[in-house]
């Protein structure tokens, strides 16, 4: 049986949300390089995976699957139960819908908030040598402190975000936060006590420390 | 049981996205309307539905739920599981694959567009002309991708509907609002897919409330 196969490595941020989903499930699997600066995900045998040329996709048998919150939520799904591992929480409907607003949160809220801040400081220097530009991280800045303002009076309230669980809302945060926290501007959270303790607890966890690893931008 | 209640304005597409898996999935609810005019979603009582102050937001008993995706999907596991293709991983992954393109690729490069054209000008602004160009531009590409996929199975995940072709009613009823619904023409396959949908007793309602009142 054939290993299940990621296309696109942890240095994607979009594909280590999907590693270390398979991380928390515990099964095998194989990670496939895909060449950015060569184009490879423009061409013809990447977009017969992702059909928008994007990484990372994901080859399960005869299943072929893109979007990584998609993905993720497959090898959850698929794989959770065997590992004792329930991040979906899909046997109540209710606290299925927590996990689905705080995933939600994760992509039309924090992601555009704190995305550009890698991107200027981290991703842009490394790739393409340029210079963050000070304005972009700037406003990106102030939209996250208020975004973290709303996190931390949840996680006031209850010890992880859907609730007292772990969950996939949790962890999607994982891979653009990771990187975050490399740059000078780590120090935000200092501001937010509870993000950072559910921060800490986060990178505490076997699945994220691994990643964290393959996480390696440098110019 | 009472009805569920969803909370906000039915201009809103975030609202009406809503509507149509409220609908399609024959889901109890009534729309309770909020007044951004008067600020009402920066109220104390919106603010502990929603912490972001936006719309919508839902009420099921206990539950209080927000972000229009998660909102859907909640409708369906309760009411119409099979629109989420649950019980089979294979579909009801690749269900989730085209709910994803329709936020990431298709919404992303659309509403900027509706946001000029519908929202600006009732804000007192003026529409940004190269934004909705800029947009357009890669509104065409995610159509190429539609195109190639229509053309190959009757709705985005495959031959039967779901969440995912849902998702995509209420921003594309305001495209057609808009002087640029011409776009779909030069994809075939795309238009018929949309005309099936606004066939659909669901789409028609959503439909009929974003009309402006007489």
């Amino acid at each position: 049986m054939a290993p299940v196969t990621v296309f696109g490595s942890a240095v994607f941020a979009n594909a280590a949300r999907v590693l270390v989903c398979l991380e928390e499930v515990g099964i095998e699997y194989e990670v496939v390089e895909v060449d950015y600066m060569a184009k490879e995900h423009k061409g013809p045998e990447h977009l017969s995976r992702n059909p928008f040329g994007q990484i990372p996709a994901l080859q399960d048998g005869d299943v072929m699957l893109f979007e990584s919150r998609a993905i993720s939520k497959y090898v959850l799904r698929k794989y959770g139960k065997a590992s004792n591992v329930d991040l979906l929480r899909e046997d109540s409907a209710e606290e299925a819908a927590l996990v689905d607003v705080w995933t939600e949160v994760e992509a039309h809220h924090y992601f555009p908030a704190i995305a550009p801040i890698v991107y200027e400081c981290v991703v842009f220097p490394a790739r393409l040598g340029m210079q963050p530009n000070q304005k972009v991280v700037d406003e990106s800045l102030e939209k996250l402190g208020k975004v973290l303002e709303i996190y931390e009076a949840r996680l006031s309230k209850s010890k992880y975000l859907a609730g007292d669980f772990f969950s996939f809302a949790d962890l999607t945060h994982f891979p653009y936060t990771y990187y975050f926290m490399k740059t000078t501007h780590a120090s935000l959270l200092d501001k937010f006590p509870h993000v950072k303790a559910w921060w800490e607890d986060l990178m505490s966890r076997p699945s994220t420390k691994k990643h964290g690893a393959g996480m390696f931008l440098e110019p | 049981m009472a009805p569920m209640k969803l909370y906000g304005a039915t201009l809103s597409w975030n609202v009406t996205r809503c509507v149509a898996a409220l609908e399609e999935a024959g889901a109890d609810y009534e729309i309770v309307p909020i007044n951004f005019g008067t600020g009402e979603h920066k109220s104390p009582e919106h603010l502990a539905r929603n912490p972001f102050g936006q719309v919508p937001a839902l009420q099921d008993g206990d539950l209080v739920i927000f972000e229009s995706r998660a909102i859907c999907k909640y409708a369906c596991r309760k009411n119409k599981p099979e629109l989420l293709k649950e019980g089979d991983l294979k579909e009801a992954a690749i269900v989730d694959v085209w709910v994803e393109v329709e936020a990431h690729q298709y919404t992303s490069a659309l509403s900027p567009i509706l946001f000029e054209v519908l929202i600006k000008p009732m804000l007192g602004g003026t529409c940004d002309q190269k934004v909705v160009d800029e947009n357009l531009e890669k509104l065409k590409k995610v159509l190429e991708v539609y195109e190639a996929r229509l053309s190959k199975s009757k709705y985005l995940a495959g031959d039967y509907i779901s969440l995912a072709d849902l998702n995509h009613a209420s921003v594309t009823l305001c495209l057609f609002a808009t002087p640029y619904a011409s776009v779909f023409d030069a994809y075939p396959h795309v238009k018929a897919w949309w005309s099936g949908l606004m066939a659909r007793p669901s789409v028609q309602k959503v439909a009929a409330l974003m009309k402006p009142s007489a």
